[in-house]
């Protein structure tokens, strides 16, 4: 016997139930306030992202010179990663698509197929971020940070950034073991950097070309670099420790705001994609299994395609406010 | 279940014959503009360089272009050319009434600071 009321009797009058008057179905609908709800979140993100910048306007980290990697291959390539990365979750959109297409057509078979490449292309785009990620910890050319928190970077005579491993000798670096007895407990050693910043000066003495670039951006777009007599006065005066990668604290590409925000847009923007391939896959199994089949309705495929295709709309704005602006 | 869809795009410019062949359509299209939008990006042409109402133009172009690409995912990909009016109001207005707000106030606060730290009242270059 039933428990509950299924139908109330009245459907056919206007506030009885069961009409649409949007045309959608409740959770259709639900997953369309869920996404304006989310689309704020991002945006709150990127509002206070452009609120930093702003903030730093001339002395923002440019981004064509932070991620200039590709996988497997050496040299210079700004933004072609990333790109890459927008290709294959638009076209991972794509087979979504298609899927929400053929399951309007009832086609179990391609529903299947479509779903299948739809989680692989989330797969690509979520291991690219994490290598995007581990690259940028892992940083470039290592710089020394001030006092009052600026990043110093080292350019040749032509401008070309040096890295500090082409100009600095390590020396025997002695360890001050940290003990318990001698200082609170629960504290640790912290990482010691690769060079001291005596061995940083002396290096930078002996490379007469060598020339420091600060921050600020100057008239012509470019990060201003000094000449050599205030390179060597910056560097003996305010120079306090060598930055190698980035973490939220400190970040040889220039303010560690600049960190802290690729890490959070990029890193809320992935849990996205992971949790949407999560709620693919559970999709695409019970394709599978024929529940939508059963059902007569493939109308789930459309729901967890809107929020795919939602994923993909973010990184469109994450991709321009971030990368390319 | 019928579902009827628009197969057209860019204002009855392009018509498809199908709504697969419509989905390839719209990726062509979005492809185009991410490449623009990439190969902009890595040349930087010194004449979109001139400030136009506030910004850079070559800013301009790139936001211009992610309206763009974000109307044909939002309309094409997740169907609002074939949803109701109704529907797509409230989703959309909403929106962008409330980001155009946050845009507003966070951007013009940031900016209100920057004047602070440059007017030198606050030292920062040490």
């Amino acid at each position: 016997m039933d428990t509950t009321v299924v139908n109330t009797g009245a459907e056919e009058k206007t506030w009885g139930g069961g009409n649409k008057p949007l045309n959608a179905s409740y959770g259709k609908m639900m997953m369309w306030f869920f996404i304006v709800s989310d689309a704020l979140t991002f945006s709150g993100f990127l509002a206070a992202y452009g609120f930093s910048r702003f903030k730093f306007i001339d002395y923002w980290p440019i981004a064509d010179e932070v991620f200039t990697h590709v996988p497997f291959v050496h040299g210079n390539y700004p933004m072609i990663y990333v790109a890459f990365m927008t290709f294959i979750l638009i076209m991972s959109s794509v087979t979504m698509v298609l899927a929400v297409d053929a399951g309007h057509h009832m086609n179990k078979a391609k529903v299947t197929l479509y779903m299948f490449l739809t989680i692989i292309g989330g797969l690509i785009f979520v291991g690219s971020q994490a290598w995007e990620w581990a690259t940028f910890i892992k940083g470039d050319f290592g710089a020394v940070e001030t006092r009052g928190g600026n990043i110093l970077q080292f350019v040749d005579a032509e401008g070309k950034r040096v890295a500090l491993s082409d100009f600095v000798v390590a020396g025997e670096h002695e360890r001050v073991e940290h003990e318990s007895k001698n200082g609170l407990w629960f504290v640790d050693e912290g990482t010691l950097p690769t060079y001291t910043m005596q061995e940083v000066i002396t290096g930078f003495e002996s490379h007469p070309d060598l020339a420091i670039r600060t921050q600020t951006i100057n008239e012509q777009g470019h990060k201003t670099v000094l000449s050599r007599e205030e390179s060597i006065k910056q560097l003996k005066a305010n120079g306090i420790g060598i930055v190698e990668g980035a973490n939220l604290r400190h970040n040889e590409y220039g303010t560690p705001l600049f960190a802290d925000f690729f890490f959070f847009i990029t890193g809320f923007h992935g849990f996205h994609v992971f949790s949407g391939v999560v709620i693919n896959i559970i999709i695409f199994f019970n394709v599978i299994l024929g529940t939508y089949e059963r059902r007569g309705s493939y109308e789930m495929v459309e729901k967890v395609g809107l929020y795919w295709h939602f994923v993909d709309l973010v990184w469109v704005f994450v991709f321009t406010f971030f990368y390319l602006v | 279940m019928a579902h009827a869809h628009k197969l057209e795009i860019l204002r009855g410019l392009i018509k498809f014959k199908s709504n697969t062949q419509k989905i390839w359509g719209v990726l062509i299209l979005l492809s185009i503009i991410t490449a623009v939008e990439v190969v902009l990006g890595i040349y930087k042409p010194e004449s979109l360089m001139a400030h136009v109402l506030g910004m850079k133009a070559l800013n301009w172009i790139f936001i211009i272009l992610t309206i763009v690409k974000a109307y044909y995912i939002t309309w094409d990909f997740m169907h609002m050319r074939d949803e109701k009016a109704s529907l797509r109001r409230m989703v959309v207005w909403t929106a962008i009434f409330l980001i155009a707000y946050l845009l507003f106030i966070l951007l013009q606060e940031g900016d209100y600071i920057e004047s602070v730290y440059s007017s030198g009242f606050v030292k920062k270059d040490f």
